[in-house]
């Protein structure tokens, strides 16, 4: 049978759940007045100052905000399965890990895309305050979303590895923070030697989001990201293998 | 349609099934009985395909379930120990991602639900969220999602756990219903259920099988199986013993009571259930009179409890009967 129609099925499934809870609704709107505040308190600064029009100020803010925000909507795809017992059921049903472990995680993408789709007035804004190079902003919002993704396959591994949403939650934090640090300049101006930075900073996703924030769509940035997805994806299906073999 | 061969399941030192064997073919209800911990829920794991073998295999509708995990589970349907459901669901909602999780179509979709919850009785709470449900009606849920495709195989792991006793009856019914055109392998704590709805009967303890058999021959191997119990009149307790035992096809004879009135034993036969011993008594009443007389078939709660735990059942048998024991 078709994968991707079990895929599909899935996914459906993970994204009414995210909308019968409250929580999906949280969600979006601390993310809409987290990215409101940050933006304007920067930006109209910014703005008057330069007469300049970007989101810019927008998008600096995205690594922060994703590290408390992704990994609270990635904590439940599978510690809730776990913790209920309907792991059992979706492990038997006639699908493969692998399409439980792709539908779920693109159920969760496709909400945080949803999020940073709702966040278009401010899009709307800085056109009418000036004229902004668009398709810097359109970069941006592609490397913010492929951003999230990456944190999320990482809120994946560690919602696999336990039953607690809470213990998922601060492991994929502390995890994503260093995805951050790696790349963040107060940290590797600590380092000596160049040729360190360089491979340390190679695995922080700052660095690979920082071509996008300028507009620069850098074929090995994408790989970045699609590597860290595929690569965090893989490692979930080796723990739910291995939880299950006992 | 399940064959399991020489499974294993070794969970870090502990062993929690040990290399069992056994099949179940269409239009067989088999009913899976053992103490807690003996292992039934993880064999059952092991033959959905949740948990991999240790060692040996499974193979369902011949698809081994390791190899070819997806033809196999398509022909399974699957309750789960304590009945999971995805609580942020309604009933509909759910039993309606299990059968699209199985493929079908939405025409065949609408039917199958509408089948599945008239079959378990669903109707009052079909719009209902499954996180506000009593634990029966979740488990009926649970139970539907199983039925949902009206697969050829059906694992059930305590089907009538948490139900009341009318819904237990239907399930029961349901399951022997369903056993005709089925491969049926059910666990259950309830004695009771063996004689309503298996077909056969397994025993295992400790990760082993210890008794196969239909409800029947599992009784016999009771020692009460074929045991006589009978009430006579115009004779004493010891002389009548003295008198059962003599008997060459009485093993032992045990006063129950000794009354004015009468006296109460029962007799235990030397070869298991033939079936003679009543008549063998009967013909031997002579300056007696037999005021009532009737053969035991055997309790299947004695069995599993001499089967299970030997020591304590030994125990348990001797305090029973009274002391006034003669071996011939
Ligand atoms: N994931 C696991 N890790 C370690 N041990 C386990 C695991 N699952 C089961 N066991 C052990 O395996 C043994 C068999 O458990 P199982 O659940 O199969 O028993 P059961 O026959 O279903 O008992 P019950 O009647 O209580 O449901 C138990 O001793 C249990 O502790
Ligand atoms: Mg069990």
């Amino acid at each position: 049978m078709n994968p991707w129609r079990n895929i599909w099925t899935i996914t459906k499934r993970e994204l009414g759940a995210y909308f019968s809870s409250p929580i999906a609704y949280v969600f979006i709107v601390i993310f809409l007045l987290l990215s409101g505040f940050f933006t304007f308190s920067a930006y109209l600064g910014k703005f008057f100052e330069r007469r300049e029009a970007s989101l810019g100020s927008f998008f600096i803010w995205h690594p922060w905000f994703y590290l408390f925000l992704v990994p609270a909507v990635g904590m439940r795809l599978w510690a809730e399965e776990r913790r209920v017992g309907t792991i059992e059921l979706l492990l038997t049903m006639p699908i493969t890990a692998w399409q439980a472990i792709v539908g779920k995680f693109l159920a969760s993408w496709l909400f945080l895309a949803l999020a940073l789709f709702l966040t278009f007035p401010l899009w709307i804004t800085v056109n009418i305050l000036g004229h902004p190079d668009n398709g810097v902003i359109l970069s941006g919002y592609i490397g913010s979303w492929m951003m999230a993704g990456a944190y999320l396959a990482v809120s994946c591994i560690t919602s696999a590895l336990t039953r607690s949403q809470v213990v998922s939650f601060i492991i994929s934090l502390i995890a994503c923070l260093f995805l951050i640090l790696a790349g963040y300049p107060p940290v590797t101006n600590m380092i000596d030697w160049p040729w360190l930075v360089n491979l340390v900073s190679s695995f922080s996703v700052m660095t690979h989001f920082d071509g996008f924030q300028r507009g620069v769509l850098d074929v090995r940035d994408v790989i970045f990201f699609v590597s860290v997805i595929g690569f965090s994806l893989f490692t979930t299906s080796v723990i739910l293998r291995t939880h299950r073999a006992g | 349609m399940i064959k399991v061969n020489n499974l294993a399941k070794v969970f870090g030192a502990k062993r929690a099934v040990d290399h069992i064997t056994f099949s179940v073919e269409r239009g067989e209800v088999l009913g899976f009985l053992g103490p807690n911990g003996a292992g039934k829920s993880t064999t059952m794991r092991m033959i959905t395909g949740f948990i991999p073998p240790s060692e040996g295999s499974v193979s369902v509708g011949g698809f081994d379930i390791v190899a070819q995990p997806i033809q196999a589970r398509r022909l399974i349907g699957y309750l789960p120990e304590n009945a999971p459901a995805y609580t942020d669901m309604t009933v509909y909602g759910f039993l309606n991602f299990a059968a699209e999780i199985r493929g079908m179509g939405r025409d065949a979709r609408k039917k199958a639900v509408n089948r599945a919850v008239e079959l378990c009785f669903l109707e009052p709470v079909l719009h209902q969220s499954v996180e506000t449900l009593s634990k029966g009606y979740r488990h009926r849920t649970c139970f539907a999602q199983s039925i949902i495709h009206d697969p050829d195989v059906l694992v059930l792991d305590e089907p009538t756990d948490g139900l009341d006793p009318n819904q237990k009856h239907e399930v029961r019914q349901l399951i022997r219903r369903m056993g005709e055109k089925k491969a049926i392998i059910f666990s259950t704590h309830i004695l009771e259920e063996v004689d309503a709805a298996c077909s056969r009967a397994i025993i295992i303890d400790r990760g082993r099988i210890v008794a196969n058999g239909t409800p029947e021959e599992l009784r016999r191997k009771s020692e009460w199986a074929g045991a006589v119990t009978l009430r006579v009149s115009g004779i004493n307790g010891a002389t009548l013993s003295d008198k059962l035992c003599r008997l060459s096809s009485v093993k032992r004879a045990t006063i129950l009571k000794e009354e004015a009135t009468g006296v109460t034993a029962r007799v235990f036969p030397r070869n298991n259930g033939n079936g003679l011993l009543a008549s063998s008594i009967a013909d031997a009443a002579q300056g007696w009179r037999i005021e009532e007389l009737h053969t035991e078939e055997g309790r299947l709660d004695e069995v599993f409890r001499s089967i299970t735990m030997p020591d304590t059942a030994a125990q348990n048998g001797k305090e029973e009967e009274q002391p006034k024991e003669l071996n011939s």
